[in-house]
C-alpha cells in the first residue's frame, strides 16, 4: 500500500464540501481532545486510565461520517474517537472522565465505556471481541425491525484472534446482517506486534472463510475510510449482508498511559508520523481548494473552544455522591 | 384448568408471550429444524411451524453468538428468548452474561436495558460430567442478572411469561427431570410432575417464593428437582411426628428473603437443600442471611445438603451418592432435632 499520498484509491463519490469541511473539523476535534485530555492525566486532574485515539481519527471520522442516528456503534477500550465521530457530545464525554454525575455514564463507566445509547453508541466494550457478537445482535434487531438501520463494530486487529470474534462474524454472515466489522490495525496489541500474532497477511482475508468481502484500505486516508465504509453501508443498508474493512493506521501513542513503547523503533514511529492522517487531509484540502488555510485555522480554533468548553464544564460538574452507587443495575 | 407438564407449560408461555409482542423471539441451537428436537428438551417443539424461521432463530453452535446476539437485540428493542442446550453451556458464553448483559445497563448510567431471557437446563441425569452440572449460584453471585428456577408446571410458565416482560437480564434454569419431555427426548428417572395451568392469563412475580407445605419443626428450602425430595422427606419426617415447613424460592434473585425468615421465625431450623455443590453454593448465602436476620431465632446450627465438591460422575450408584437424596435431608433433619 503506497500510503504517502492521499486518496490513492479512486473515489466512488466525493463527499459535499460541507461533508470535507466537517470531517477535517471532527478528525481535528479527535486530536486535540486527545492530547487535552493526555495533559489533564498528566496534571492528576482526571481519575481514568486512558487509551488515546491519537493517530487512526481518520478511521472513526471516514466511517461514521456515512451513520445515521439510528445506526449502531460498537467501540472498544480504545472509544474516546468513535463516540465523538458519532456525535457524543465532547462535554458529556470529557465528564465522564473527569468521574462526574453529568458525564455520558453519569461515572459509571470511565474512559473505557463511554458511549450514549441515544446516539446509537452502545457503553463501549473493553473485553476484546466481544462486542462482535453483541454487534450481530443489534444488527439483528435492526434487520428483524426493518428500519433499515446498520451497525458497525470496531474493533483491533487484536481482537480478531478472539473465540467471540468468529462467533459473531458467522452468524453476521448466514443471517445476512446489516453489520460492518471494522477492523482498526494499528500493528500491535498492547506490545505484540501483528506478525507474532497473524499466520496471514490481512485480517480482511479472514472475511471469505465466512462468505462475505474483506477489504483493506489505507486507515490514515480518511477520504479513503470515507469510500470505502459508504459502499459497505450501502451493502448493508440494501440487505447484502456484512462486511470486514481492514483500515491500516498507526497508533502514535502507547497501548495505554503508561506505556513507553519500548517494544518498538523509533524509526518506525517517525516514518508513521509523515502519513498523520490530519496534515495529509489538510493539505489535501487546501491543495485541492476545498478550503482556505484561513477556513480552517477558524475550525481549529472553533475546535479549541468546544474543548476547552467541555473541560470548563467537567471540572464545574457535580461528583456522583455515594448514594448513585446503588443506582442504575437493574430497570424497575 | 388444563393439566401439562413443564416443556408444555413453558412452551406456552413462550407461545403466548410471542403472539401479544412481536418483539418476543427465540434463539438457539437446534430449536426450530424441521424434524429436529424443538430445543435439547422439547420446550420449543413446533413454534417454528407456527411462528416462523424469523422469529424461531437456528444458530450455529456458537453459545458466545446466541448470547451476544440476544443481549445486542435486546438493547435494541427486542425481547429475545434464548436458550443453550445444556447449563453446563453456560460457561462457554460466561463472558457474555457476566461482563456484558450483567454489566452494559450500570456501565451506561443506567441509559439502556437488557431485556432478555436465557433458559438452561440442569441437573445430574446419566451424562457425566459436563451435561449435568446446577450452576445457578454462578450466576446469583453476578449483579445484574436474576435468576429463577421454577420447579411447577404453573411457575415454568407463570416465571417464564414474567421473564420475558422484565426488562433485565433473566436467568432461567429449568431441570431435565422435571421437563416431562416425550419421544425420543423423554428422559429416564423423570419425575415429570404434570400440574394445573390456568386458562386464563397470569403472571407469576418474579422475587416470590412459596410454602409448598406449611410445619412447625423444621424449615426447608429446596428448588426444582431438591423441591421434590425435600417434600418426599417431609412425608417420611411427619410419619415421624416431625412437621417439616418446604419452601421453593422459586427465584434466586431477587430472593424471597422475608419468607424464608418469617418460616425459620417459627420452626426455629432450616435445611437447606441444593443439587449444586456444597461450597459456595446459594444455600450458603442463605444461610448467612438467616444467621444475619434470624439468629436468636434459631434454635440449632444451620444445616445444607448439597452435592459434594467433586464434578458430576457418570455411573449410576456414583450420580446417585452425588444428587442428594430424601435419605440424606432426613438424616440432616434428625441431626438438628
Amino acid at each position: 500500500m503506497n500510503l504517502e499520498t492521499q486518496s490513492e484509491v479512486p473515489l466512488h463519490e466525493l463527499p459535499s464540501l460541507e461533508q470535507l469541511i466537517g470531517m477535517y473539523r471532527t478528525m481535528y476535534l479527535i486530536r486535540r481532545f486527545e492530547e487535552r485530555v493526555n495533559e489533564l492525566y498528566m496534571e492528576g486532574r482526571i481519575p481514568s486510565t486512558l487509551h488515546l485515539y491519537i493517530g487512526q481519527e481518520a478511521v472513526a471520522t471516514g466511517v461514521c461520517a456515512n451513520l445515521n442516528q439510528g445506526d449502531y456503534v460498537l467501540s472498544t477500550h480504545r472509544p474516546h474517537g468513535h463516540s465523538l465521530a458519532k456525535g457524543v457530545s465532547p462535554q458529556s464525554i470529557m465528564a465522564e472522565l473527569f468521574g462526574k454525575a453529568t458525564g455520558c455514564s453519569k461515572g459509571k463507566g470511565g474512559s473505557m465505556h463511554v458511549g450514549d445509547i441515544d446516539l446509537g453508541v452502545l457503553p463501549a466494550i473493553a473485553i476484546v471481541g466481544a462486542n462482535v457478537p453483541i454487534a450481530s445482535g443489534t444488527a439483528l434487531a435492526a434487520k428483524m425491525q426493518k428500519t433499515g438501520g446498520v451497525t458497525v463494530c470496531f474493533f483491533g486487529e487484536g481482537a480478531a484472534n478472539e473465540g467471540a470474534w468468529h462467533e459473531g462474524l458467522n452468524i453476521a454472515a448466514i443471517w445476512e446482517l446489516p453489520v460492518i466489522f471494522l477492523c482498526e490495525n494499528n500493528l500491535y496489541a498492547a506490545s505484540t506486534s501483528f506478525s507474532k500474532t497473524f499466520k496471514i497477511q490481512n485480517v480482511a482475508e479472514r472475511a471469505g472463510a465466512y462468505g462475505f468481502p474483506g477489504i483493506v484500505v489505507d486507515g490514515n486516508d480518511v477520504l479513503a475510510v470515507y469510500d470505502t465504509a459508504r459502499e459497505a453501508v450501502a451493502r448493508a443498508r440494501n440487505g447484502q449482508g456484512p462486511t470486514l474493512i481492514e483500515c491500516m493506521t498507526y497508533r502514535q501513542c502507547g497501548h495505554s498511559r503508561s506505556d513507553p513503547r519500548t517494544y518498538r523503533a523509533r524509526d518506525e514511529e517517525d516514518e508513521w508520523k509523515q502519513y498523520d492522517p490530519i496534515p495529509r487531509y489538510r493539505n489535501w484540502l487546501v491543495d485541492q481548494g476545498k478550503a482556505g488555510a484561513a477556513e480552517l485555522s477558524h475550525v481549529e480554533s472553533d475546535v479549541e473552544q468546544i474543548i476547552q468548553d467541555a473541560i470548563a464544564f467537567a471540572e464545574a460538574s457535580p461528583e456522583p455522591t455515594p448514594q448513585d452507587v446503588y443506582l442504575g443495575v437493574f430497570k424497575e | 384448568m388444563a393439566q401439562m407438564t413443564i416443556a408444555e407449560a413453558l412452551r406456552q408461555a413462550i407461545r403466548e408471550e410471542m403472539i401479544r409482542d412481536e418483539r418476543v423471539f427465540c434463539v438457539g441451537e437446534d430449536i426450530g429444524i424441521e424434524g429436529g428436537f424443538g430445543g435439547a428438551f422439547t420446550v420449543t417443539l413446533g413454534l417454528s411451524n407456527e411462528f416462523g424461521h424469523d422469529r424461531i432463530l437456528d444458530t450455529p453452535i456458537s453459545e458466545t453468538a446466541i448470547a451476544g446476539v440476544a443481549i445486542g437485540a435486546a438493547v435494541a428493542g427486542m425481547r429475545p428468548i434464548a436458550d443453550v442446550q445444556y447449563g453446563d453451556f453456560l460457561f462457554c458464553m460466561m463472558d457474555q452474561l457476566a461482563n456484558q448483559a450483567a454489566k452494559l445497563r450500570y456501565m451506561s448510567g443506567g441509559t439502556l436495558s437488557v431485556p432478555m431471557v436465557m433458559r438452561a437446563p440442569v441437573g445430574a441425569t446419566a451424562r457425566g460430567s459436563q451435561h449435568a452440572q446446577s450452576p445457578e449460584a454462578f450466576f446469583t453471585h453476578i449483579p445484574g442478572l436474576k435468576v429463577v428456577a421454577p420447579a411447577t408446571a404453573y411457575d415454568a410458565k407463570g416465571l417464564l411469561k414474567s421473564a420475558v416482560r422484565d426488562d433485565n437480564p433473566v436467568l432461567v434454569f429449568e431441570h431435565k427431570l422435571l421437563y416431562g419431555s416425550k419421544g425420543a427426548r423423554s428422559e429416564k428417572g423423570a419425575l415429570s410432575p404434570v400440574g394445573d395451568v390456568p386458562d386464563e392469563e397470569y403472571l407469576v412475580p418474579i422475587g416470590e417464593g412459596v410454602v409448598r407445605r406449611p410445619g412447625k419443626d423444621v424449615t426447608i428450602v429446596a428448588t426444582l428437582l431438591m423441591l421434590y425430595r425435600a417434600l418426599g422427606a417431609a412425608e417420611t419426617l411427619s410419619q415421624q411426628g416431625i412437621e417439616a415447613e418446604v419452601i421453593d424460592p422459586r427465584t434466586l434473585v431477587p430472593l424471597d428473603k422475608e419468607l424464608i425468615l418469617a418460616s425459620v421465625r417459627k420452626t426455629g431450623r432450616l435445611v437447606i437443600v441444593e443439587e449444586d455443590n456444597l461450597t459456595n453454593g446459594w444455600g450458603a448465602e442463605i444461610a448467612a442471611i438467616v444467621a444475619d436476620d434470624a439468629f436468636v431465632w434459631l434454635d440449632a446450627p444451620i444445616k445444607r445438603v448439597a452435592a459434594p465438591d467433586v464434578p458430576p460422575p457418570f455411573a449410576p450408584p456414583l450420580e446417585r451418592e452425588y444428587v442428594p437424596s430424601e435419605q440424606k435431608i432426613v438424616d440432616a433433619v434428625l441431626s438438628i432435632l
